[in-house]
């Protein structure tokens, strides 16, 4: 009996993975987001151009005169801003979640693992931002202290971190009971390993679906805050193109509809992926 | 008597909350460049030191940060929120006036979403393979990923300007007088399109968990004791399963208000609805940092009394809730 070769465990890295590829709606969010991650990175490369300049007659429609997605009202080339909007778009979606996830699990992983006063003090505060509407706290941020990119990325993170902080605090609070953590307390880890090194990688995986959705999340704030006009002027976003031309929906819908679209599917690759991942790192919840 | 202290409590947490979003507003006037002198002197066409020095004396912006704070803490809850030079008005009047229109827009959207929601999440539960099911997570995906403003002017185009069955913009007509009647129905006929944009959104949101919620409860075990007693299925659904599956539905629209006002104000651009929403954005495009902080601290108050009101209404409805203090 001793003798007996156990059967290869498989790593949970490649379960997460098998379980994921079995999803055929996660496979095609993936590579839909795969060919939108492409053109915002090798895009200006293949067609390239300053997306601010006029280059033809204004309002010709998609198709016409060898524009493929036609011109805005002032005579630019909607493929070329749709294009540089897709690169703008993602970085501030990525940035703002980075941003969002950092203070999230700061906030969270202090709450759930230190409790008493501590927890106190940091679930108020979390529910104090929970209080303010997002998109008026924001608008206001940026009106303040400039629309600048950088500026826009903080002000969504900022106001974003409570749904992660939450998500955090819940797991730790969950995990800090459990018998390895006693164990490696009882062996002597220091506080700042326990939360680092023992309990994080463990209470990762929701932590990582709710950044995936984040960044859809961003996404769409960036464009909400740029059909506003609260964005910087010289950047070409979707939000900011569509902004721009709500004036002339009249003259011409494909100027605001287009882009709306480019947002959409975007979006929703994020959130399929997103959904995928749920499914493959929470395989718990499936029987749900 | 237990709920009076139960309810006091909760107003007292409620006023702390605001107290803290002045003492926020506050220091980002503060940090922000520029103060009201600036703004004063610039509506004069400028100013010299000994000018702005006065101005700044007088408005006590000389006085060390914690006094100013008091001050500003203790006007506001006077009901003054400071004048906006923009507009040549008292911020509190510029907000009343605005406030209604948000109001109505948000709390239809809001009900409307949470009723069709829980309608459609029973419905998809109860016909686990029907067409409801897809529906619900079809426009649970849709509601997610589609920009809110997007879907207000992809209805504009259809049902204003291609087919004109709605207004395009504002929220009443001037042309229609009559009684309130008449009037009132005006108003609904512009609301049609604004209500849907905004309310699509958390439709999906609540209509899928109240699905979720739904096929929980229906799986239990009490409700098969209801089946087994001879109830009929109706009320069943209705009496038993659906008391049970609409309490994180109720908790879940409660975090969301801070949501419905966020969606408003992208919905009233499109719309051109004459609401909260427009003001803050003429006002921070003109730098009216008065009525901006006076918005942020009333939709605040909006939500925390959003969040009050459904606390009340979980305490009707979950007998659970009424047990913890």
């Amino acid at each position: 009996m001793m003798n007996d070769i156990p059967p290869k465990a498989r790593s949970p890295f490649s379960e997460a993975f098998e379980m994921f590829r079995r999803n055929h709606a996660a496979v095609i969010g993936l590579v839909m987001l795969t060919f939108i991650i492409g053109i915002a990175i090798f895009g200006p490369m293949i067609y390239p151009g300053d997306p601010f300049e006029m280059v033809w007659i204004p309002f010709t429609p998609p198709g016409q005169e060898g524009y493929l997605m036609g011109t805005d009202y002032l005579g630019r080339d909607l493929l070329s801003m749709l294009i540089h909007g897709a690169k703008v778009s993602l970085t501030v979606g990525i940035s703002a979640a980075i941003v969002t996830v950092t203070i999230g699990i700061t906030v969270g992983a202090l709450a759930g693992f230190y409790r008493g006063w501590v927890e106190e003090v940091l679930m108020r505060l979390t529910e104090f931002f929970q209080v303010l509407p997002t998109l008026l706290f924001s608008m206001v941020i940026v009106a303040l202290f400039g629309a600048t990119l950088p500026m826009i990325t903080l002000a969504i993170g900022l106001v974003s971190w409570p749904a992660v902080a939450r998500i955090t605090r819940a797991e730790f609070m969950r995990i800090r009971e459990l018998e390895y953590v006693t164990a490696a307390r009882a062996g002597g880890v220091k506080n700042a390993r326990l939360i680092f090194s023992v309990i994080l990688p463990n209470a990762l995986p929701p932590i990582i679906v709710q950044a995936a959705l984040m960044v859809g999340s961003a996404i769409l704030f960036e464009a909400g805050l740029s059909f506003l006009g609260l964005t910087d002027p010289n950047v070409a976003s979707w939000g900011q193109i569509i902004g721009s031309n709500r004036e002339y929906i009249l003259d011409a819908s494909y100027t605001v509809t287009v882009p709306g679209v480019a947002i959409f599917v975007t979006v929703l690759a994020i959130s399929l992926v997103g959904d995928g991942l749920n499914d493959a790192l929470n395989p718990k919840l499936r029987q749900r | 008597m237990h709920i009076l202290i139960t309810i006091l409590q909760r107003l007292a947490y409620a006023a702390l909350l605001l107290i803290a979003v002045l003492v926020l507003n506050f220091s980002m006037m503060n940090l922000a460049p520029g103060d009201v002198a600036d703004t004063i002197a610039a509506s004069m066409g400028g100013a010299d030191a000994e000018l702005m020095a006065q101005i700044r004396a007088e408005y006590g912006l000389d006085q060390p940060f914690l006094v100013q704070l008091v001050a500003y803490i203790t006007r506001v809850m006077s009901f003054d929120l400071g004048y906006s030079y923009f507009y040549n008005a008292p911020v509190t009047e510029l907000i009343f006036e605005r406030l209604p229109a948000t109001l109505l827009l948000v709390v239809v959207a809001q009900f409307l979403a949470l009723v069709l929601g829980v309608l459609l999440g029973v419905f998809s539960a109860r016909h686990p393979n029907g067409i409801a099911n897809y529906f619900v997570t079809l426009f649970a995906l849709f509601g997610y990923a589609a920009p809110v403003f997007w879907t207000g002017i992809l209805l504009l185009i259809a049902f204003s300007l291609k087919i004109p069955l709605f207004p395009v913009a504002g929220m009443s007509d001037v042309t229609v007088e009559g009684n309130f009647f008449v009037e009132a129905l005006d108003v609904a006929h512009h609301m049609v399109l604004p209500v849907i944009t905004l309310g699509s959104i958390f439709l999906a949101l609540y209509s899928r968990l109240s699905r979720a919620s739904m096929l929980e409860v229906l799986g239990s075990d009490y409700v098969r004791t209801a089946k087994a007693k001879g109830l009929s299925q109706r009320e069943v659904t209705l009496k038993h399963a659906l008391k049970n599956a609409l309490p994180p539905v109720v908790t879940l629209a409660g975090l969301q208000f801070s949501a419905v006002i966020s969606g408003a104000v992208l919905v009233e651009t499109v719309f051109s609805w004459p609401g909260l929403g427009q003001l803050a954005l003429t006002s921070i495009l003109a730098r009216d940092t008065p009525t901006i902080l006076g918005i942020l601290f009333f939709s605040a108050l909006v939500v925390i009394i959003g969040n009050l009101l459904t606390d009340l209404v979980l305490r009707a409805i979950d007998p659970r809730v009424r047990g913890r203090a």
